[in-house]
Parts: structure tokens; C-alpha cells; sequence
């Protein structure tokens, strides 16, 4: 509006002219379109202003003659307003609009799992190698009953409720057929049940070609029920009511028309080119009681044969609300902290609402077990779980099981350069322009997903084997093998553990 | 053949695990708030005498439930395929994210009915109210076709308030003027031509052979139909960060 832009380009666009070929691909590559080829100079220009930094040209520039580098034409920041607080400012001036982010709160905000360090046997208590002795990394996620009975022959009377059976503790967890590309979908889905684990629909829907990977799947109830039909709940191993994310905590989630294209459309069964609106709350929710109400009509519409999975953000009284969600009825809460990824979101809600994962899932493993109701839900911590160490923290803080999804899509080739909103993932993931989407090869994707939760596993097996511990489920909620450093009384009382050195 | 099940004083499973274990239409005697009773239900009909409770047919894939009778809270909850027929009146969210069936209504319904009902290619939603229905009525509606009668005599206005909050498809079908209603500002509602109404007359003739109305005395009154202006109601809303 003023004519004059205040936004100097974040980044540069450094071209070594002497290794520069001319052979254009980095033009053909970047759908921000960066690059140019000027004929009549022969020479690649490059105008930075579109430059998100996902490094696609840098990764396929073939004489190694690209770097982007972060500008240093500053702004003259200082402790109170830096270089990102004026920019967004100028920005809402020019456009009045509501300041829109991709991927995890990038704040510089405390990340407990890097303060707090883990056990090892020393002298007593041999520790265990993974390499000779077995070691079990399996789980089953569901409501536990509180004593098993069996018959004269040993067989198990007791009915047990559905369970969720994992060969890891790590599953992929919800992004949508929408916000992530097909080949994205389908790298997900064929690594789950190459692994033995779960991938999660999101709540756009189940493509009709994913369908075969069924008993992988989780699939994904939220307040605009896109997709939602009866094959729907009957195709998946266990169906997850969205509640919140914790990215955006308290709102809704909103795919634009641009978005749905012909197969978008389909999967959501909405028509082409109209907005998939999923408003913040279920309007049928309003308490327990009505979420119990949803529990329950997604278990009589299946036969009772899958488990339910109530998936929240973390916020301020997520003790009281798990509470109250392992007696709606639910088998499984997911509890997402406030670094959970997204494809889009408000930047002040990303940045400002909700609360850390690790503070959450430690206050709610510890009302639950007060209240004596933590048989009746697993809890699966998501948002953010960077690592098998991440991992291994979790769950020794109480977690049956993870969540990751931002470690999955770096693991497909995402460099979080954080505007997925824009639709132009040059890498093929958080995209739905074919001509991009394509870029993502889902037998290369599988098989980097598979590397990376092959590797975290032999990780898990070692850091278990070290505390002498040969099953994840003996590690559970297990905070002897915790000690947290650096940390304030207040926060070693909330994740029950005890100081380094104590 | 009609085989008759008496619901008297069993809980909601088993009854409902009576119900899917019980092959062929059925006439269910004795219904006492029963929830989910024909939840992901295809293929058969279900005649209920008494008023089921919540979410009656949440998640239909076809087939019908006929109730002699009222209904509560949540009926046809995200149904897909399918009738729903209700002698009495219903409660809050019926067809919440209904995506196609049909719902008929005698009586009056609760709030937000119709909310998130949606319409895909062959699939368009029906909800007909034969009474008044509350506030927020087509509410984020985004797709089907939703009509109200206002057949009440109780004096009331025919929708309570903010109907239409957040509509973005389908279209809305009121048996009145609409004079003193205020809708929201990405809408339109105008009077109904002979062609809009044309687009509902099959919708009406069932309903009228159903609950034995007189078609013509219900298209003598005026209709108003209203439609969302745009299938994009927030694209100008952000700016990238």
C-alpha cells in the first residue's frame, strides 16, 4: 500500500559463477521461482525476495555452486524488538492480515527433554546387550484390565477390551491428505506396515488407494468430519477423535479451496475448490459427557473391535481434562505439546498457546495414577519427539508411546523452511501441484521412513540395555531412571523426578 | 418379513448388539433413550416405537429408521446414505456433517441443525423440518439443502437466531418471508423463485405423502432461500509470516 517495501529479503542467494554450468535446474526446481536464466548474459540471476531457504536448489545444484545464506543486512534490532517482531509488524500494516505459520514454535522456549539425562547400570544391576539378549520394544495401547482371571486349562477368561498392537512405541502421527501430498501419504502408510506401527489420516479423509494399509492406519475423527463414512471408521486399526493440536491449541483448522483439487476432494468428499472448514470445537461437544457421547457412537458403529484415541493439545489443565477423558470411555489419550508441526497456523497461537509435552504428559501419568485410572487409557505423547533418546524420556515420564511427525517428514526430505502454507513445497511433501508432488519417490520415502525408525529402535534397545531394563513396558512412567539438570524445584516436583546428583 | 425386538429396560449395548446380530427390518417395541441406535447402519429398516436416544443413526450408510415418537440430541450424526424419518420433534445437531440421506421432521428441531452438512457429487443431503428449528440453523453449512416449514402454531419465529453462521455451500429453504430475521453478511437470502422451488418439490411431495400434508397448502405460502456468497469465506483473511 505504501509503494515502498520494507521487507528486505531474508536470505541470499550466493551463485559461484565460476562452478555455475547454466544447466538451469535450480530455475526448473524452485517453485517460489527464485532462479532465472538471462540468455542474452548467459548467467542464472536469482531474486532472493521469494527465497524461503528449503534448499532444493542447494541439494540439486550439480557443481555444488549455490548456498543461501541468512542475509546480514539487518534491521537495527535490539533485545526488545528483534529483526522478526519488527518485520511481522510491518507486514500486518501493509496487509491488516492475520499472520499465518507453518511447522513447530520456532521460540526460543525451554525443551525439557535436553534437561534431563538418563540412567545406566554401573557395578550392580548389570545393563544388557541389545546384540545378544532379547529385548522387547513392543507395546499394546489400550485400556488394561485390573486383574485377569483363566479357566482350569489356563485359558484367559477374562474379556480384554481392543488393543493396538506396535512393534515400536513410535507412531506417525495425524497430517492430512491435503496438507501433505499423496506420495506423502503413501511413503507413510507402506513405512507403517512395513514397521509394524501406525500412520494416522489426519482429518482429511482416507484416499481410496490407502485403504489396503488398513490394519497400519489410524484413522481421524475431527470437528468437520471430512471423510468420516463407514468404511472410513471400518478401514482403520483404531479411530482417533481430534480434539486439538498442539500447534493450535483452541482453533480450528482450515484447508483452503486452492487446496482441493479433484483427488483432495474426493478423499474429503467435499466438493472441488470449496474451503474444508474444521471449526475449533466439535459443536456437539461441550462436556465429558458429550465426548463420551462421540466415544461411544464410533465404538457401536464399528462393533466395539477398534480402540478410541482422544487426541488433545496440551494446556493449562491437561491433568484435569485427561482425567476426565479415561472415563469417557476413550482406550487412548494423545497428548500433542505446544512444538507440535502444522501445515498452517496463526503465529501468535503457535507461539503463545498451549504448553511443553514434557510438563504435560508427567502431570498427567501422575493424576492418573493418583485417581487409580491409569490402567484405563495408554497415553501417547506427541509434539515435539525429536529423537529415540526424546523417546526413551517419554515414556519414562509415563507415555506408553510417541508420536512424530516432523522428524517423519525431515526424514522424506523436508528441510522446515516453514511455509507449507504456500502449497509450493519444492520437496514434494506439503504440496498438492502434481508437477511437485511427483519430486517425492514413495519407495524412497518408505524406505528413508523405515532407516530412521530402524535406527531409533536399535537406540531405544541400547539406552534400555544400558539401565538394565529388556522391555520398554518396564520402562514406563519408570522416573528412577530420570534426573533432570538445570531445572527449578517446580518443575523437577511437576515431572517427578529428582535433581542430577541426587 | 418384520421381526419385533422389545427394547424394555436393556442398556444401549445390548440392545444395539441385539440389533446387529438380528438380520432383516425390524420393529423395535419400547424404546426408552437408548443412544446410537442404528449407528453405521446400511440396508435394513428399523420402525421405533418410543424415543431413542442420542444420536439415532449417527454415521447411516442407508437403509431407514422411522420413529413414532420424539428424538433426542445427534440425530443422523455424519450419516452418509439413508432416510431418517421422525413423527415427533428432535433435539440440538441433527445431520451435523450429514453428507447425504435424507432427514424428515414432523415436529420442531433443537439447535444447529444441519450444521457442517456437506454435499458430494452424488450425494446431496436433505433435512426437512416440518416445525421451527432454534438458533444457529446451517450452521458452517457447507453443501445440501435444508428446509424448514414453520407448520408450528405456537406463534414463534420459524428459526431462532444466527442462522447461516459460516455457510459456505448448499442452500437453505425457509417457509416464510423472513422479514424479521437478520442473516449474516456472506449470505444471501432472497425470495424463493418457482425454479428454487422446483429443486425441492420432490424433497416435498415425499415428505407431504409421508406425514399425510396437503403439498399445495405448503407451497401456497412464500419461501425464502438463502446461499452463501462465496465458497471461500476466509481466503483474504492472512497474510504468510
Amino acid at each position: 500500500m505504501s509503494g515502498i517495501n520494507f521487507l528486505f529479503p531474508e536470505f541470499e542467494v550466493v551463485r559461484n559463477d565460476d562452478r555455475c554450468i547454466r544447466c538451469r535446474v535450480c530455475e526448473r526446481q524452485c517453485a517460489n521461482e527464485v532462479h532465472f536464466y538471462d540468455a542474452a548474459r548467459d548467467r542464472v540471476f536469482s531474486d532472493e525476495s521469494k527465497c524461503v531457504n528449503c534448499q532444493r536448489c542447494v541439494s540439486l545444484c550439480p557443481t555444488r555452486a549455490l548456498k543461501i545464506v541468512r542475509s546480514d543486512c539487518r534491521l537495527r534490532e535490539n533485545a526488545n524488538w528483534d529483526s522478526d517482531t519488527i518485520r511481522e509488524v510491518y507486514k500486518q500494516a501493509e496487509s491488516g492480515g492475520v499472520l499465518l505459520s507453518s511447522m513447530g514454535n520456532p521460540k526460543p522456549l525451554p525443551v525439557y527433554w535436553d534437561k534431563l539425562l538418563i540412567n545406566a547400570s554401573q557395578v550392580t544391576n548389570p545393563s544388557i546387550d541389545p546384540l545378544r539378549e532379547p529385548m522387547e520394544t513392543r507395546v499394546f495401547l489400550g485400556k488394561k484390565p485390573k486383574t485377569l482371571e483363566r479357566d482350569g486349562n489356563g485359558k484367559l477368561k477374562t474379556e480384554l477390551t481392543p488393543q493396538l498392537e506396535l512393534d515400536i512405541p513410535v507412531m506417525f502421527s495425524a497430517m492430512s491428505y491435503g496438507s501433505i501430498s499423496y506420495n506423502a501419504h503413501a511413503s507413510l502408510a507402506r513405512a507403517a506396515t512395513a514397521l509394524g506401527t501406525c500412520y494416522n489420516t489426519g482429518e482429511g479423509g482416507l484416499h481410496e488407494d490407502f485403504y489396503k494399509y488398513g490394519p497400519n492406519t489410524i484413522v481421524q475423527v475431527a470437528s468437520g468430519r471430512f471423510g468420516v463414512h463407514e468404511d472410513f471408521l471400518q478401514a482403520g486399526a483404531a479411530i482417533e477423535i481430534k480434539m486439538g493440536q498442539g500447534a493450535k491449541p483452541g482453533i480450528g483448522g482450515h484447508l483452503p479451496g486452492a487446496k482441493v483439487g479433484p483427488d483432495v476432494s474426493r478423499t474429503r468428499m467435499i466438493p472441488e475448490g470449496s474451503d474444508a472448514i474444521s471449526p475449533a470445537p466439535h459443536h456437539d461437544i461441550y462436556s465429558i459427557e458429550d465426548l463420551r457421547q462421540l466415544v461411544w457412537s464410533l465404538k457401536e458403529a464399528t462393533g466395539h473391535v477398534k480402540p478410541v484415541i482422544v487426541k488433545v493439545a496440551a494446556v493449562h489443565n491437561i491433568a484435569a481434562i485427561a482425567s476426565g477423558i479415561a472415563r469417557s470411555g476413550a482406550d487412548i489419550i494423545a497428548i500433542d505439546g505446544f512444538r507440535g508441526g502444522t501445515g498452517a497456523a496463526p503465529t501468535r497461537i503457535r507461539d503463545h498457546v498451549g504448553i511443553p509435552i514434557e510438563l504435560a504428559l508427567a502431570s498427567v501419568d501422575a493424576r492418573l495414577r493418583e485417581e487409580g485410572i491409569r490402567d484405563r487409557v495408554s497415553l501417547v505423547a506427541g509434539g515435539s519427539i525429536r529423537s529415540s533418546a526424546d523417546v526413551v524420556k517419554a515414556v519414562a515420564l509415563g507415555a506408553d508411546a510417541c508420536y512424530i511427525a516432523t522428524a517423519a517428514v525431515l526424514a522424506l526430505g523436508c528441510h522446515l523452511c516453514r511455509t507449507c502454507q504456500s502449497g509450493k513445497c519444492n520437496w514434494g511433501i506439503a504440496t498438492q501441484r502434481p508437477d511437485l508432488a511427483k519430486r517425492l519417490n514413495p519407495d524412497i520415502g518408505s524406505q528413508r521412513l523405515i532407516n530412521l525408525m530402524t535406527a531409533w529402535k536399535r537406540e531405544i534397545m541400547e539406552l534400555m540395555g544400558g539401565m538394565g531394563i529388556n522391555s520398554i513396558e518396564a520402562l514406563r512412567g519408570n522416573r528412577l531412571m530420570l534426573r533432570g539438570v538445570g531445572l527449578n524445584e517446580t518443575e523437577l516436583r511437576i515431572l517427578g523426578v529428582s535433581h542430577a546428583g541426587e | 418379513m418384520m421381526r419385533t425386538i422389545d427394547a424394555t429396560g436393556m442398556e444401549f449395548t445390548e440392545l444395539n448388539g441385539l440389533l446387529r446380530r438380528t438380520e432383516g427390518d425390524i420393529e423395535l417395541q419400547g424404546c426408552l433413550g437408548q443412544r446410537f441406535i442404528g449407528a453405521g447402519m446400511g440396508n435394513r429398516k428399523i420402525r421405533i416405537h418410543g424415543i431413542p436416544g442420542n444420536a439415532l443413526g449417527a454415521y447411516l450408510n442407508g437403509g431407514e429408521l422411522e420413529v413414532f415418537g420424539n428424538a433426542q440430541d445427534a440425530v443422523g450424526d455424519t450419516m452418509n446414505a439413508g432416510t431418517i424419518l421422525v413423527h415427533g420433534s428432535i433435539g440440538d445437531t441433527a445431520g451435523y456433517a450429514m453428507r447425504g440421506g435424507k432427514i424428515y421432521v414432523r415436529g420442531n428441531a433443537g439447535y444447529r441443525t444441519g450444521i457442517h452438512m456437506k454435499a458430494y457429487k452424488e450425494h446431496l443431503p436433505v433435512i426437512i423440518i416440518g416445525g421451527r428449528a432454534g438458533s444457529f440453523l446451517g450452521e458452517y453449512q457447507a453443501g445440501g439443502i435444508l428446509v424448514v416449514l414453520g407448520l408450528h402454531t405456537d406463534g414463534r419465529p420459524i428459526v431462532s437466531n444466527y442462522p447461516c453462521t459460516g455457510m459456505h455451500g448448499g442452500k437453505l429453504f425457509l417457509r416464510s418471508d423472513c422479514r424479521d430475521l437478520r442473516f449474516p453478511k456472506q449470505v444471501t437470502a432472497r425470495p424463493a423463485s418457482p425454479e428454487d422451488l422446483e429443486e425441492i418439490g420432490d424433497y416435498l411431495e415425499e415428505y407431504c405423502a409421508l406425514f399425510g400434508l396437503d403439498r399445495s397448502h405448503i407451497l401456497s405460502s412464500p419461501f425464502t432461500v438463502v446461499t452463501p456468497d462465496s465458497a471461500n469465506p476466509y481466503r483474504q483473511m492472512y497474510v504468510a509470516n
